[in-house]
């Protein structure tokens, strides 16, 4: 565990190598990037192993800066959370860099995508074993830029140059939040370490408005990061970016970091019940509203992203309702099905020659002999189906939220969880059953280094979730909250029917896209003939972005403009009128220069008998 | 001899000097400022021998200064002429008005 710093320098080095050497190196530079997230990987299974093994945390820290009374450090820590977070990404991100081997093949800016990577599994490493929160919040703003740079890899688009400056702004918005909750905790407890953080809410020194204050705060930096409503809208348009940077960016890092740094400052959240309220609210809110705009989308990997939201306000709903457990949980599972989502989704775009509309698409499952059952199995896990990974993880969930006793909010889970189960079965059965609804080309399965992440995401899609089961036991719940009361039990009970009702609303939501979707005994448009206003409503995503444009990029521009014309009127009249006065001053001046010798003469006899007529005057005294 | 007050020769030397000054600004002539500039240092002259004998303190420096004033004069008229030919040959002309190079 002590060398756990190691684990985020594989990537950075990978970043700066590619930097120099990735001109040269062209496709090779895929080799470089595996083989240093590798590094990472294996680093991480081991600190992982380690820290199962050791008893406590380990925490290695120095002194950064020094000003006056105040000590800034820096350094790492590794407890449970970190330990797992740090296997989920560099295994997700070492997939990813192997996949876009075969994903990325034949780009121009190959090296650059993959130094892009590097810097981007970097920052997450980073973040993930910050101790304290300033060390977090650099780290936080490095996925920003990270993230932004691979959404806005293809900038020759105007969609990608938008989307990446959108994703930016959006998140930066929350960041405010999070920077000020961050401040104020400074100001709280005089320190930024988590331990102390937590130890000062313990010991009651801080006031109970302003620990919910700092919270929310944070939560909004959260909600930024992990495009809760109402700032989601980035996430979608993110999809812009390639496909491998999608499913990095929607199973393991950037999205990823809001769910941490809750679950990371869960004890300040556990000691105010109005900010877990809010936490929750907003989680099951989320889930639900980006689950509805899933059911209408057309775009494959819009369906996905609307889908990556839905699923973090389920994470954010676990974690809002004392269910640390099941959100980190949750967020695991997560995390290597959505990854396979996204990265069979990249398959069939990649053999359908970039085709992503799946209006288009249709009868795949024989053309793609491997994408297929792999898709099918992350739909499965997404879906909750018995015996997968996102089962149990989503079992947990609702369980915490019954126990928590927010049983509004757990029946928006429950329709969300319905809407899941719909909507993804509905994207399966569109493109890979049926008949293909456009002339798709030649169509070819993708190559080994394409499908073979697949298939490790695949197993892990279904097996994850047996490392914490009501039925087998619950050893990573009770890991994860070894030592560490404040975050609650390990495993809470619930009633068994719970489990009952959360299967049978995924297989009536699968059975419905089945009737719709498959054997078409149900018209597609039964629904949207009968509510044609509501499904417009959803299909542009409840407009949400038409509001932003109309109220705050609206306003925002137009107290641009009025500032621009102030700039342009006031500010630059101003310094026009100087600049204007000196050089009149000037040009006047320059008129005496004639080159008569006289004309000196003169001014120079005039001004003296003017000094001398003053210095007269004021008898030699001046003022 | 004491008869003629202090102020009889600072009158002279006030109008001297004037008088060349008022020639050194308006004339157009070369030589005639020439000349006006050397009034100017005789009123000069004037005034040092004026307080050498009648100042506060009388002493021989200011009659030594004269002299000095005088050689300097002689000195500075003769780079002045000489300056004067040159510039003559060259424009063929000692109008002030029209020897202007020195605003460029």
């Amino acid at each position: 565990m002590e060398n756990a710093w190691l684990i985020p320098l594989f990537p950075l080095l990978s970043f700066v190598f590619l930097l120099l050497f990735g001109r040269k190196l062209k496709e090779g530079s895929a080799y470089a990037g595996i083989l240093l997230t590798l590094a990472s990987l294996v680093f991480s299974v081991i600190v992982l192993v380690e820290r199962m093994a050791a008893p406590a945390s380990y925490k290695a820290e120095a002194v950064w800066l020094k000003i006056g009374e105040l000590e800034l450090t820096a350094g790492f820590e590794v407890n449970q959370l970190n330990a797992l977070m740090l296997v989920i990404v560099s295994l997700v991100s070492f997939l990813v860099h192997t996949y876009s081997k075969g994903y990325m093949h034949g780009d121009d800016r190959f090296h650059v995508f993959y130094a892009y990577l590097g810097l981007f599994t970097f920052a997450m490493l980073g973040l993930v074993l910050s101790p304290n929160l300033l060390q977090t919040y650099i780290f936080w703003e490095l996925v920003g830029v990270g993230s932004f740079l691979l959404i806005g890899f293809y900038y020759f688009k105007n969609e990608a140059r938008a989307a990446a400056k959108k994703a930016f702004i959006m998140t930066r918005i929350g960041d405010v939040g999070l920077l000020i909750g961050m401040i104020l905790l400074f100001w709280q407890v005089g320190s930024f370490e988590y331990d102390e953080i937590f130890a000062a809410v313990e010991a009651g020194s801080i006031s109970g408005t302003m620990i919910t204050l700092t919270a929310i705060l944070i939560f909004i930096g959260a909600v930024g990061k992990s495009g809760q409503f109402p700032l989601h809208t980035w996430l979608p348009d993110a999809m812009e970016g390639p496909t491998p940077v999608s499913a990095l960016i929607h199973a393991a890092t950037m999205v990823a970091a809001g769910v941490y740094l809750v679950a990371a400052t869960f004890p300040l959240f556990a000691a105010s019940e109005t900010a877990m309220m809010t936490v929750a609210i907003i989680g099951a809110f989320t889930a639900i509203f980006a689950a509805s705009i899933g059911l209408a989308q057309t775009n494959i990997k819009r369906v996905l992203a609307y889908s990556t939201v839905s699923q973090l306000g389920y994470m954010m709903l676990a974690l809002g309702s004392a269910g640390y457990v099941a959100g980190v949980f949750h967020l695991m599972t997560h995390a290597f099905f959505k990854a396979l989502l996204f990265l069979a989704a990249g398959s069939v775009i990649h053999a359908l020659h970039h085709k992503q509309n799946i209006e288009e698409m249709g009868g795949l499952w024989k053309k793609l002999p491997l994408t297929g059952p792999l898709f099918l199995m992350g739909t499965l896990a997404i879906s909750g189906v018995p015996l997968f990974s996102g089962f149990f993880s989503k079992d947990e969930i609702l369980i915490a939220v019954w126990a928590h006793g927010n049983y509004f909010l757990f029946i928006l889970a429950v329709i969300a969880a319905f809407f899941t189960a719909f909507y993804m079965f509905r994207l399966f059965f569109m493109v890979f059953t049926g008949e293909a609804r456009s002339p798709l080309g030649n169509v070819q399965e993708s190559p080994a280094t394409m499908t073979m992440p697949m298939v490790v995401l695949g197993v892990l899609a279904v097996v994850a979730g047996y490392v914490n089961t009501p039925w087998f036991g619950t050893f990573l719940g009770d890991w994860l909250v070894e030592g560490n009361e404040a975050l609650g039990h390990g495993h809470i009970e619930g009633p068994a029917w719970i489990m009952i009702v959360a299967t049978l609303v995924s297989l009536a939501g699968i059975f419905l896209a089945y009737l719709m979707y498959y054997k078409k005994s149900l018209a597609r448009d039964w629904f949207t003939s009968r509510a044609p206003i509501t499904y417009s409503i959803v299909r542009n995503k409840y407009f949400i972005d038409e509001f932003y444009n109309l109220s705050v990029v609206y306003a925002t521009r137009s107290v641009s403009l009025f500032l621009r014309f102030i700039e342009l009127f006031l500010v630059e009249g101003l310094m026009k009128l100087v600049a204007g006065v000196v050089s009149l001053l000037g040009k006047s001046g320059s008129r005496f220069q004639n080159g008569q010798i006289q004309t000196y003469g003169m001014a120079a006899f005039l001004g003296l008998a003017v000094l001398l007529l003053i210095f007269a005057l004021t008898g030699g005294y001046i003022g | 001899m004491s008869s003629v007050p202090i102020t009889a020769f600072l009158a002279l030397a006030l109008i001297l000097f004037c008088i060349g000054l008022y020639g050194a600004l308006t004339k157009r002539n070369t030589i005639i400022v020439l000349i006006s500039i050397e009034l100017m240092l005789n009123a000069v002259n004037i005034n040092l021998v004026t307080f050498s004998k009648y100042g506060m303190t009388p002493a021989i420096t200011g009659q030594v200064f004269a002299v000095f004033v005088i050689a300097v004069a002689a000195a500075e008229v003769a780079v002045g002429i000489a300056i004067l030919l040159a510039l003559y040959r060259n424009r063929r002309t000692v109008n002030i008005d029209e020897i202007n190079t020195m605003k460029h």
